[in-house]
């Protein structure tokens, strides 16, 4: 059923269209990573499959949330969209607006998965990623000034004294001291760091950003000064971000929509307040649960949903409905080891897979 | 309250390096109860994890040493004990899990030769009754199973069954002190309320005491019966959970807490947020340690180093406004009013 709803989207690609409000459409991504075997006559013999059909869309201006525990594909999900993996199949459409001054860029829709290298060059001034650990995403070896202003320098803008006062101002705006860019990484707190890497990000004025789980890696009293700096920059240059994290309580302060993933697939999607009040999906039942609230009192009344056992592997991902074999709600043998459950819009904007789908107060 | 189990006086360990002397931990006093449930919270560098290794005596020289201090275990000092004494404290007495199971267990060695190891050590019990002893441990924490899973090998078990065996190890001799250090942050948050609630079942039944360190005050809100706050190697705060969250006096402690995000709220504008960040512990401001980044610091009193002062029974802060701040606008946290 679904392969043949992949030719129809495949043979409707003529003409693409998204709605007005929509930046991004991710339409049936899938990717899977081979495992092989053998040295000189590597055969594939199975294949992780990190990402398995999902679909969602990122509106303008909006922040989206992808939230799920490690292995659930949520990182691939964003590597993907950006093409720093190759997808399996699936579309991933982008609004190539912002990018026009240019005379062959692409004006209107274009298949991030499909592009050629001169059209994703192009797009790639418009989409940008901020990693999770700032000591890895930073070259040691760059001073401040080389790396927030590399983007520039790859990209042909400006020239060296244009891109000196760009970095400043750059810098400025991330709250960093515009003195500091003869420094190298390593004389900057982890916190400073981060900013950096959001100083570069910004620096080709991006209207997409995926920030991947962004804040993990710093101290909750850092957290807070960086959340509220991608919160002010979005307000600023009406930014859209793609915000993927596993710590709930940060994506609630954050998103507008949230994305629950899990083994793969998306298992819950809502509008923030809807998702943490009303979820519906068994597995965001007990994610919320699970999350602890800094507050003796609450802790005390709460009851925790406790699964059963660990995440199953993505290579052999269980038959039907991939949260069956946890499920405190599913009927095996059943529909849920037998169906997969579709991605279903049970009430207006908000979408759930599951054959029981039932509101459940968590919080 | 029940009697003292560890009291560490004025603990002060540092570490010599390249640039200088760094004061990991300067000038700690605390005592667990026997049964109780201790939380140390704090940020990275604070020297959470340095008191714990002090405790066990694990502090590696000559990089490192205890500078001062007394550490009364049981009434004995740890500190004057030999090598060989400590041994039998240690994992008989006073056992430690710590955040990475994967780097805390032996990847060439069977977790059941790894649990057996440490029951024969402490137990002076035959190879045949240590194999059921382990057995024993690993289906009280859960692992399905147990005869089977003893001949595994560390990395054939998923993280959060490694950190079981770490429980189960660190458990089988009864201590009467668990040390764990970051136990759940390397999990996932369905595995860490696994884990959690395990701990909670299997040291609540043997009336152990635990030392929970953690940065994550969420995790200690469920957990702990006492908390400290520590800040720059020092304490700043230290109460029952309820006293911390919800009547905490130091600023610090308030501005941790309106940091937070919180899954139960709906978003407010802004985060609170401690500006800068926590100081260099070669070159430690002098006096009061968070005095760059209090709002309510005053230039020349916050020179002094503030005292711990006793604000009720066990409720001390180290502040010399507290408790007559307000601090409101900085915490979020708020006890409802009885109804």
């Amino acid at each position: 059923m679904n392969k043949k709803r992949d030719q129809i989207s495949v043979e409707a690609n003529g003409h693409r269209e998204l709605p007005p409000n929509v930046l991004l459409r991710v339409h049936h991504l899938v990717k899977h990573f081979p495992i092989t075997k053998g040295i000189f006559w590597r055969k594939q013999v199975g294949a992780v499959q990190a990402v398995s059909d999902i679909s969602f869309d990122v509106r303008r201006g909006e922040t989206l949330g992808l939230v799920g525990e490690s292995g659930c594909g949520k990182s691939t999900t964003a590597r993907c969209v950006l093409r720093l993996l190759q997808p399996t199949s699936g579309e991933v459409l982008y609004r190539g607006e912002g990018i026009t001054e240019d005379a062959n860029a692409p004006t209107e829709i274009v298949d991030i998965a499909s592009a050629n290298k001169e059209v994703l060059r192009l797009l790639r001034r418009d989409m940008q990623i901020v990693f999770q650990d700032p000591f890895a995403s930073l070259n040691p070896r760059m001073t401040v000034a080389a790396i927030v202003a590399e983007p520039l320098v790859v990209h042909g803008i400006g020239n060296r004294s244009d891109r000196v006062d760009r970095v400043k101002e750059l810098l400025q705006v991330v709250g960093l001291n515009p003195e500091h860019t003869n420094r190298y990484p390593h004389e900057f707190s982890g916190g400073q760091r981060q900013r950096i890497g959001v100083a570069r990000a910004l620096a080709l004025n991006p209207s997409f950003m995926v920030l991947d789980e962004p804040v993990s890696a710093l101290d909750v009293s850092i957290q807070a000064q960086v959340l509220n700096l991608m919160e002010d920059l979005q307000t600023e240059f009406g930014l859209t971000y793609l915000f993927i994290a596993h710590d709930l309580s940060v994506v609630r302060h954050m998103a507008d929509r949230v994305a629950v993933m899990y083994l793969g697939k998306i298992a819950e999607l809502a509008d923030r307040d809807t998702l943490y009040e009303r979820p519906m999906h068994p597995y965001s039942h007990a994610l919320l649960s699970a999350v602890p609230i800094p507050d003796p009192e609450v802790e005390r009344r709460r009851r925790r949903i406790l699964l059963e056992g660990d995440i199953p592997s993505p290579v052999n991902p269980p038959s039907g409905c991939r949260f069956h074999t946890r499920c405190p709600l599913a009927q095996a043998p059943g529909v849920c080891s037998e169906e997969v459950p579709e991605l279903r819009e049970i009430e207006p904007e908000h979408w759930v897979a599951c054959h029981f789908p039932e509101v459940k107060k968590i919080i | 309250m029940a009697e003292p189990l560890l009291q560490v006086r004025d603990l002060r360990t540092y570490f010599t390096t390249h640039e200088g002397v760094v004061r990991a931990v300067d000038g700690v006093n605390f005592t667990i109860h026997k049964g109780e449930k201790f939380g140390v919270v704090g940020e990275s560098g604070c020297g959470k994890s340095v008191c714990a290794l002090s405790v066990m005596r694990l502090i590696e020289r000559p990089a490192g040493e205890v500078v001062t201090g007394e550490i009364l275990f049981h009434g004995v000092d740890l500190l004057g004990l030999t090598e060989e004494e400590m041994r039998f404290v240690r994992g008989g007495q006073i056992a430690m899990i710590f955040q990475d199971p994967m780097t805390a267990l032996n990847p060439v060695y069977t977790i059941g030769n790894q649990l057996m190891e440490t029951i024969m050590l402490h137990q002076r019990v035959g190879k045949n009754e240590a194999f059921d002893i382990a057995v024993q441990g690993l289906d009280d924490v859960h692992i399905p199973n147990a005869k089977q899973r003893m001949g595994d090998f560390p990395h054939q078990l998923s993280g959060g069954m490694r950190q079981r065996v770490m429980i189960a190890m660190a458990l089988s001799c009864n201590p009467d002190l668990l040390i764990a250090d970051e136990p759940t942050t390397a999990l996932d948050v369905t595995t860490q309320a696994q884990i959690l609630e395990l701990m909670h079942e299997l040291t609540e039944g043997r009336d152990t005491a635990v030392m929970l360190i953690t940065h994550d005050l969420g995790v200690v809100a469920g957990f702990c019966d006492r908390i400290q706050v520590m800040y720059a190697g020092r304490l700043v705060e230290t109460g029952t959970a309820d006293e911390v969250f919800f009547e905490g006096k130091h600023p610090y402690t308030a501005g941790l807490l309106g940091s937070m995000t919180r899954m139960d709220e709906v978003r407010t504008e802004r985060l609170f947020s401690i500006r800068g960040a926590p100081p260099s512990l070669i070159n430690p401001p002098r006096g009061c340690r968070f005095r760059p980044r209090c709002d309510f610091a005053d230039p020349e009193v916050c020179k002094k180093t503030p005292r711990l002062r006793e604000l009720s029974q066990d409720h001390y802060v180290a502040c010399h406004f507290a408790p007559n701040l307000d601090l409101r606008r900085v915490r979020k946290v708020e006890k409802e009013p009885a109804a």
